[in-house]
């Protein structure tokens, strides 16, 4: 039987921190930034944490297009505080996206990556992350300036100082439990009406 | 071809600007080589090279958000590589333009490049993108004028396809 085994150089601690307390913990006041959240789960819980804001864009679809839609968006307004939230299959799917974001340096772009190790939309799949690959490393390896992980309660409060402060660009992986991420049944927008609101909520 | 260097490319580039484009995304191309360098020039725009061209299509969908223009600029075979990605584009109706350099056709020498080549124009209008193809000098930049009023006025998808007649085969 064809069987996927840890790699032998996993070596980050078991995820202990539920996504459902975790998220809302790090980004506090998401009325500071504007957001782009991946598909399904980060998507939701961003929905879920901003009452659903026309500050924040949310995908249910296009996998992969989180960090890039950031990195125009960061670049096209140099002046606001802009945050990505993405799960890890989502970001792995465009990981050499860390590659082209680093080049550009964009002074005023955080990228959270909620790792919960699984494709949780089908199946709960074990993740590449979740098998051992190493996020943090090759942002770190891609030339992020500031790269931390959140493995406990201990790691929050570093993580919530650079949401919150910013003045760089930063790659946080928020490592979390399998589970559930906050649903409260976000209406999930026709695409176009979502981009439509996001841009006259910021350019009027 | 002459050898005479032609210039569109240089005309082109002024073209993008006096309408505003300010993030010029790519995956290189010797087509797009005067386009590319000219941006890296320019204080005032983002030259921003990407690992696979469908990252572009994220980043021009993001720029508008963010009440930026951007262009994306591939070779053909690098329409492959943005498929899916185009149901962003398509679904939030984002102004899009891309500028595709064309192999795999006109006098083409390198058998690898047919597939994808010929498979440009269907898999984009699959995708509700509008083709244009400049087939010489003199249509480059009314094809691109053409399209930026077609996709930042009409927030349509547009992608003008630089052909193999007009920049030349590569000679193998």
């Amino acid at each position: 039987m064809a069987k996927l085994n840890k790699l032998q150089s996993a070596s980050l601690p078991d995820a202990v921190l539920d996504r459902r307390q975790a998220v809302p913990a790090l980004i506090e006041n998401p009325d500071d930034f504007l957001m782009v959240a991946g598909l399904a789960g980060t998507a939701w819980e961003l929905s879920a944490l901003t009452q659903e804001s026309p500050r924040l864009f949310g995908l249910g679809g296009a996998m992969g297009a989180a960090p890039m839609m950031g990195l125009g968006l960061a670049l096209a307004q140099p002046k606001k505080r802009v945050l990505v939230c993405t799960g890890d299959g989502e970001l792995l799917m465009n990981v050499g996206a860390l590659a082209t974001i680093a080049l550009q340096n964009p002074p005023n772009l955080t990228i959270i990556c909620v790792d919960n190790g699984h494709y949780g939309e089908t199946g709960n799949q074990d993740s590449h992350t979740g098998l051992g690959v190493r996020l943090d490393v090759i942002a770190a390896g891609c030339g992020f300036p500031v790269v931390h992980v959140i493995n406990t309660e201990a790691d929050m409060a570093e993580g919530r100082r650079l949401v919150r402060e910013g003045g760089g660009l930063a790659f946080i992986l928020l490592r979390v439990k399998e589970g559930p991420a906050t649903h409260e049944g976000k209406k999930n927008l026709v695409p176009h009406i979502e981009r439509d609101r996001f841009k006259a909520a910021l350019l009027g | 071809m002459s050898d005479a260097k032609p210039n569109w490319p240089t005309e082109l580039y002024d073209l993008l600007r006096a309408n505003g484009v300010t993030q010029f995304a790519y995956v290189p191309d010797a087509g797009h080589k005067v386009l590319i360098d000219r941006s890296l020039a320019d204080p005032e725009v983002h030259s921003i090279p990407l690992t696979t061209e469908e990252e572009g299509v994220a980043m021009v969908a993001g720029a508008d958000l963010g009440g930026a223009k951007a262009v994306l600029l591939m070779q053909s075979s690098g329409v492959g590589n943005c498929i899916n990605m185009l149901s962003l584009t398509q679904g939030c109706r984002f102004p899009f333009l891309t500028l595709v350099s064309m192999r795999g056709e006109f006098g083409e020498g390198n058998p690898w490049q047919f597939p994808m080549g010929q498979a440009v124009e269907p898999v984009l209008k699959a995708m509700g993108v509008i083709v244009l193809r400049a087939e010489q000098p003199s249509d480059v930049i009314t094809c691109v004028s053409a399209a930026l009023t077609m996709a930042f006025q009409c927030r349509q998808q547009v992608a003008v396809l630089l052909t193999q007649r007009l920049i030349g085969a590569k000679k193998f």
